[in-house]
């Protein structure tokens, strides 16, 4: 009672009436069962050593309410939400500092220079990349994907073969048949086990002197394993293959050392690691960006220009022609700050906190199936509920507050290989909480029951 | 046989009966059991609606001056919605079926399934359903 005195003397005498009036000892109770759960957050809390509460803070649209229900937001593998702190490096670049870069002379230019450059100074030392000018700016994973494959006819002749494994995303799957088609060589295909773990025995089965370049994501969008990309890349370059790693799924959820990973390329989502859309990250070893073509032609990316021939740019501008997203590129670095600033090692360990209690709670609904359950994967849980179609408890879970997702996730092969339709995912960040699970599961649960 | 206005009317009338989203699915889903099913041979490639997350195939045979529309889907939430857009439209005329509005979806409180990039595709289905009309119209004539 001495607690609920202290807090009633802060409140105004209205309230100070309806705390002492006969409904005092219902309240009281209510008290407790909400410092129960502030208790065992905290508890959580400590585990991870991350402050949830503080984070989540940072992240506004965590405050909004969808369909009358909180917002629980579970399609972080889609895209990622952004801290306030991005948000606001948006409108301050378009409030203080908008210019074209590189190129003007006057002090709004270079000062729009000196924050992109910086911002890819930071990209470089927080995926330990050797040179910034390893650090290409584009427009997004997917383009990314396709400036190498475009020109990747450099390393992969007539006859040869391209390798890439069946738990792609469609845009690591057909710029790669593209190619093929283009310079008539055989795109092989690493099977899948059961588990959702690539089959790695019929990989190195694969690997030949044909075997021109080796392209694999290194978590799987549609079921979250993490591929041995490490075992993949040293093994493909026995056999002088080019490697390609789609970082997509990782960039925002794990340490990554991209020198010792030693993959030719590797590609990032900058939207999937909170930051902006419209910004994506091409690394390639050096030797192996200069030898790729130009993908696309225009300013900045050249060096002299005549009407007979045209020189090109050295790195990063080779890859960068016309005016590039210069506040997307800067707001991305406020993302590393901030994801610095949590540090990229706890991340992962509370995101596999909640990956492991959630997936002992979607267990324990009757008939679930989850694809891909291993314990080495991101923390993503993909899965179906008896015959149940994704796509209605996806809609229900939806009127209930909880963003999952449902369908192929752009992995038609993937679906293929389970003979499912599509499934539900479930993708966590680390603002995301285990009580936010269990409110998902509840709500799962519920459109079990209306369903069947 | 009601006009498409009167069954649509009917069809907003007992909607209106539920005072939320959960009893209106509920009732969704049991509308989607009434469902005059497709053949099971006629459920091919080329009667699948395109730009549904789930499978819904259509078949739509003119009998007499009337189309009888059939249907069925993977998905239970899906085939309520279509059967709500069948139990208005077939058994009509061409004509009426290429006129008729379909206010009474945003009526019954599915507004959301309106939407063109909606997953379930409820726009892809109402736009085959009156290519169907359409397609008959030009026999009736």
């Amino acid at each position: 009672m001495i607690f609920l005195d202290s807090l009633s003397r802060k409140r105004d005498r209205k309230q100070n009436y309806y705390y002492f009036s006969n409904i005092v000892s219902r309240h009281f109770t209510w008290s407790l069962t909400r410092l129960n759960v502030l208790i065992n957050s905290l508890d959580r809390t400590f585990a991870s050593m991350l402050d949830i509460k503080k984070i989540r803070a940072d992240f506004p649209i965590l405050n909004r309410e969808v369909n009358g229900q909180p917002l629980i937001y579970f399609d972080n593998a889609a895209t990622s939400q952004k801290p306030q702190q991005v948000i606001d490096k948006i409108v301050e670049y378009y409030t203080m500092y908008n210019a074209n870069i590189h190129r003007g002379v006057h002090a709004l230019s270079q000062e729009a220079t000196d924050l992109f450059e910086q911002s890819r100074e930071k990209l470089r030392a927080f995926f330990n990349i050797p040179l910034a000018k390893q650090v290409i700016f584009t427009s997004g994973n997917t383009y990314s994907i396709n400036a190498v494959a475009s020109g990747a006819h450099v390393f992969v002749k007539k006859g040869d073969e391209v390798i890439v494994s069946a738990v792609e995303h469609h845009s690591n799957i057909v710029p790669w048949q593209m190619l093929c088609e283009r310079v008539d060589a055989t795109l092989k295909v690493i099977p899948v086990l059961d588990n959702g773990q690539l089959d790695m025995d019929a990989y190195h089965k694969l690997l030949n002197d044909k075997t021109a370049f080796v392209v694999v994501n290194h978590v799987s969008n549609a079921l979250g394993v993490t591929n041995p990309v490490k075992e993949i890349i040293d093994a493909a370059h026995e056999f002088d293959a080019m490697t390609l790693i789609d970082g997509a799924q990782s960039c925002g959820h794990m340490k990554l050392d991209l020198q010792a990973l030693d993959a030719d390329f590797y590609t990032m989502s900058g939207h999937k690691m909170c930051g902006p859309t419209g910004i994506g990250i091409l690394y390639g070893k050096e030797e192996a960006l200069n030898a790729l073509p130009p993908y696309q032609g225009g300013g900045e990316m050249i060096d002299q220009v005549t009407f007979e021939r045209t020189t090109y740019a050295g790195l990063p501008h080779k890859f960068e022609a016309g005016t590039p997203n210069i506040a997307g590129g800067i707001a991305l670095g406020a993302a590393v700050d901030y994801l610095n600033h949590i540090g990229m090692d706890n991340i992962a360990a509370y995101e596999h906190e909640l990956l492991i209690y959630g997936t002992e709670q979607i267990k324990t609904i009757p008939g679930a199936t989850i694809y891909g359950d291993v314990t080495d994967k991101a923390a993503v849980i993909s899965f179906n509920v008896a015959s149940l179609h994704p796509y209605d408890i996806g809609t229900i879970v939806d009127k209930l507050g909880v963003a999952v997702r449902t369908g192929h996730h752009c992995a038609q092969p993937v679906m293929e290989r389970f003979e499912i339709p599509g499934t539900i995912r479930a993708s966590f960040a680390f603002y995301n909480t285990k009580e936010e699970i269990d409110v998902m599961v509840q709500a799962l649960q519920r459109a079990v029951n209306m369903l069947s | 046989m009601a006009s498409i206005q009167e069954i649509q009317e009917e069809i907003v009338e007992e909607f209106s009966m539920f005072d939320d989203w959960m009893q209106r699915y509920e009732y969704m889903i049991d509308l989607g059991k009434s469902l005059p099913l497709i053949d099971e041979e006629l459920k091919t490639e080329d009667r699948i609606i395109k730009g549904c997350q789930s499978k819904v195939w259509v078949n739509a045979e003119l009998e007499s001056d009337k189309i009888a529309f059939t249907a069925d889907s993977d998905a239970i939430i899906t085939k309520g919605i279509i059967a709500i857009l069948i139990r208005a439209w077939s058994g009509q005329k061409p004509a009426d079926i290429i006129a008729a509005n379909t206010d009474f979806i945003d009526e019954i409180g599915l507004k959301e399934h309106l939407s063109p990039t909606r997953a379930n595709g409820l726009v892809s289905m109402i736009k085959q359903l009156k290519m169907y009309a359409v397609a008959y119209q030009t026999q009736v004539n």
